[in-house]
């Protein structure tokens, strides 16, 4: 993809970003928050091909490294979320 | 080959999208619960789309990887209580920054970045994420105590501070035009993490709502820089979309508390004007209170509005508060909450403690909702709360808070103060509301003092 068709992805994400995002209460910041770190855990994708590509060791340790952090910021940053908002939910 | 990219392309498309529908879900409480497990759907959508890329030829380290992150990542989830929500949020943030540093360090070692714009893009990514990295956990251990909360610094730190960063942007510089040098590259590293660390040792513990909102936003701009390095669309997407939300995070808690963000950054407080004194404010016109006359006093009103702050989750009082109302709406008596955008420490920490409690969200009314209402507002309960109803805030322009958005609730027709003593809040300024002729003070512990109104609700 050339550079100035992602330039136009990112601006035109943080434009979409700033409609929703406040639109959210601020009594669902808190959940907000925790979810919008799980969903910036898809640097797991990019984590995923570097510890899976096989280049040499430092390489792998790092691609580990990436891996384990942004498993950790998906699934803790999802679970936490949802516990969250099923307190919101009862009643 | 080419249609196979195509197709893992589309994929990540349609994760984006359920990330948006996701976030979307969460401007509802009801729909908050599905929002949540779309974004989780298109997580997993990317996740398994990735596995099939040409690049990965073995599994052995992603398996052990995604074990050990998610054996972490769920325990923590389940473990963490909710006052301790902010020290999670700074914990993951980091990772999430740690995370977009070590992928753009890979593709720097595997030699995928040698265009101008890839090279950048690599350089942002390890700044900003190692930056993340270390700054989220020096604000997780302000906020765990497990550092002293208060500003600590050195003198010429922001030189410091902005030789490094410009000692970066240069570094990455050098890296353009000579891609690959690893020296000037471990350079960069190093001056990043050290940044991170001195940028956020200087902010008071007082100010970490806000720097976990901004930290918030600096991860996800890292996660759209490694996406830019490998000309991912889903990473820039969605990290844009991360980053947009903290920045706005940001901004409320910054006029929240009536700071500018640049005050917050370099660790200015408010010049305390001239200084009040205590005595003058308070002599004589303190009025002290029982459980026994509050009660007396509910009894009779209509409309109640309890104001927490952060001391009532610090006294674990939020259950014993609900039972309080619960009594109080028994005997036909509305009551609502007051919510100020500072209440707990982060963005919306108090709506989740007292969610927790089981307090019904519709309860739970934010400033610019509640404000109007006080007038008709029999009975305000300050629990726990002090500066965000300092009346000085709306009405003294020599005051350091002067500006600070308030809760009105002086103009409640009686309000109840339940406090320990007379003690200033994080604004080490005395608060005028205690001494207003339609103020009571009730002194004591908050959860014993809110356990004896109830007891004596009950009674009466």
């Amino acid at each position: 993809m050339d550079f100035v068709a992602q330039l136009t992805l990112f601006v035109l994400a943080i434009f979409l970003g700033v409609e929703l995002i406040t639109k959210v209460p601020p009594t669902l910041h808190t959940p907000l928050m925790s979810g919008s770190n799980a969903i910036s855990g898809i640097t797991v994708v990019g984590a995923l091909i570097a510890a899976g590509s096989d280049s040499g060791m430092l390489i792998n340790v790092l691609g580990f490294t990436a891996v384990v952090l942004a498993t950790i910021n998906v699934i803790g940053g999802f679970m936490v979320t949802n516990r969250m908002l099923a307190m919101f939910k009862r009643k | 080959m080419h249609v196979s990219q195509n197709w893992i392309d589309i994929a990540y498309l349609i994760a984006a999208v359920l990330f948006v529908v996701g976030i979307k879900g969460l401007t509802k409480p009801k729909t908050a619960v599905r929002g949540n497990l779309l974004a989780a759907a298109g997580m997993g959508v990317a996740a398994v789309v990735t596995l099939l890329n040409e690049h990965i030829v073995t599994y052995e380290i992603i398996i052990a990887g995604v074990v050990v992150g998610g054996l972490i990542g769920a325990v923590m989830a389940k473990k963490v209580q909710m006052t301790s929500m902010p020290q999670m949020i700074a914990l993951l943030n980091g990772f999430g920054g740690g995370a977009s540093f070590a992928v753009a360090s890979a593709e720097f070692f595997r030699g995928s970045a040698n265009d101008t714009v890839s090279i950048i893009a690599t350089g942002a990514a390890v700044l900003i994420g190692a930056v993340t990295l270390t700054g989220s956990l020096v604000a997780f251990a302000k906020l765990q105590e497990l550092i002293d909360g208060k500003p600590m610094g050195f003198p010429g730190m922001k030189v410091v501070n902005a030789i490094l960063f410009i000692g970066s942007l240069v570094g990455i510089g050098y890296l353009v035009m000579n891609p690959g040098n690893e020296t000037v590259f471990w350079g960069l590293v190093a001056a990043a993490m050290l940044l991170g660390l001195l940028l956020v040792l200087p902010i008071g513990g007082a100010d970490m709502p806000v720097v976990i909102a901004l930290l918030n936003s600096y991860s996800g701009v890292a996660a759209s820089a490694a996406g830019f390095v490998m000309g991912n669309s889903a990473l820039i997407i969605t990290g844009s979309l991360v980053g947009a939300s903290g920045l706005i995070l940001t901004s409320i808690m910054c006029k929240a508390m009536n700071r500018s963000l640049t005050n917050v950054l370099f660790g200015v407080m408010a010049e305390a004007g001239e200084a009040m004194d205590e005595d003058e404010v308070y002599a004589g016109k303190v009025k002290s209170t029982s459980a026994d006359e509050v009660a007396m006093l509910l009894e009779t009103a209509q409309r109640v509005v309890i104001v927490p702050g952060f001391g009532l989750a610090m006294a674990q009082a939020q259950h014993a508060v609900r039972d309080m109302a619960d009594t109080m709406e028994a005997m036909g008596i509305e009551v609502e909450y007051a919510i100020h955008p500072v209440a707990g420490r982060m963005p919306g920490h108090m709506n989740v403690l007292l969610a927790e409690a089981e307090v019904p969200y519709e309860q739970l009314k934010d400033m610019d909702q509640i404000n109007p209402t006080f007038e008709q507002t029999d009975v305000a309960i300050v629990l726990g709360a002090n500066d965000v109803t300092n009346p000085m805030a709306r009405e003294d322009k020599g005051s350091p808070i002067y500006g600070m958005p308030i809760l009105n609730v002086d103009k409640a027709k009686t309000v109840v103060v339940v406090k320990r003593s007379l003690s200033s809040g994080f604004a080490g300024l005395p608060n005028p509301l205690f001494a207003k002729d339609n103020t009571l003070m009730l002194f004591g512990d908050g959860k014993g003092a809110v356990l004896d109104i109830t007891t004596a609700l009950k009674e009466g």
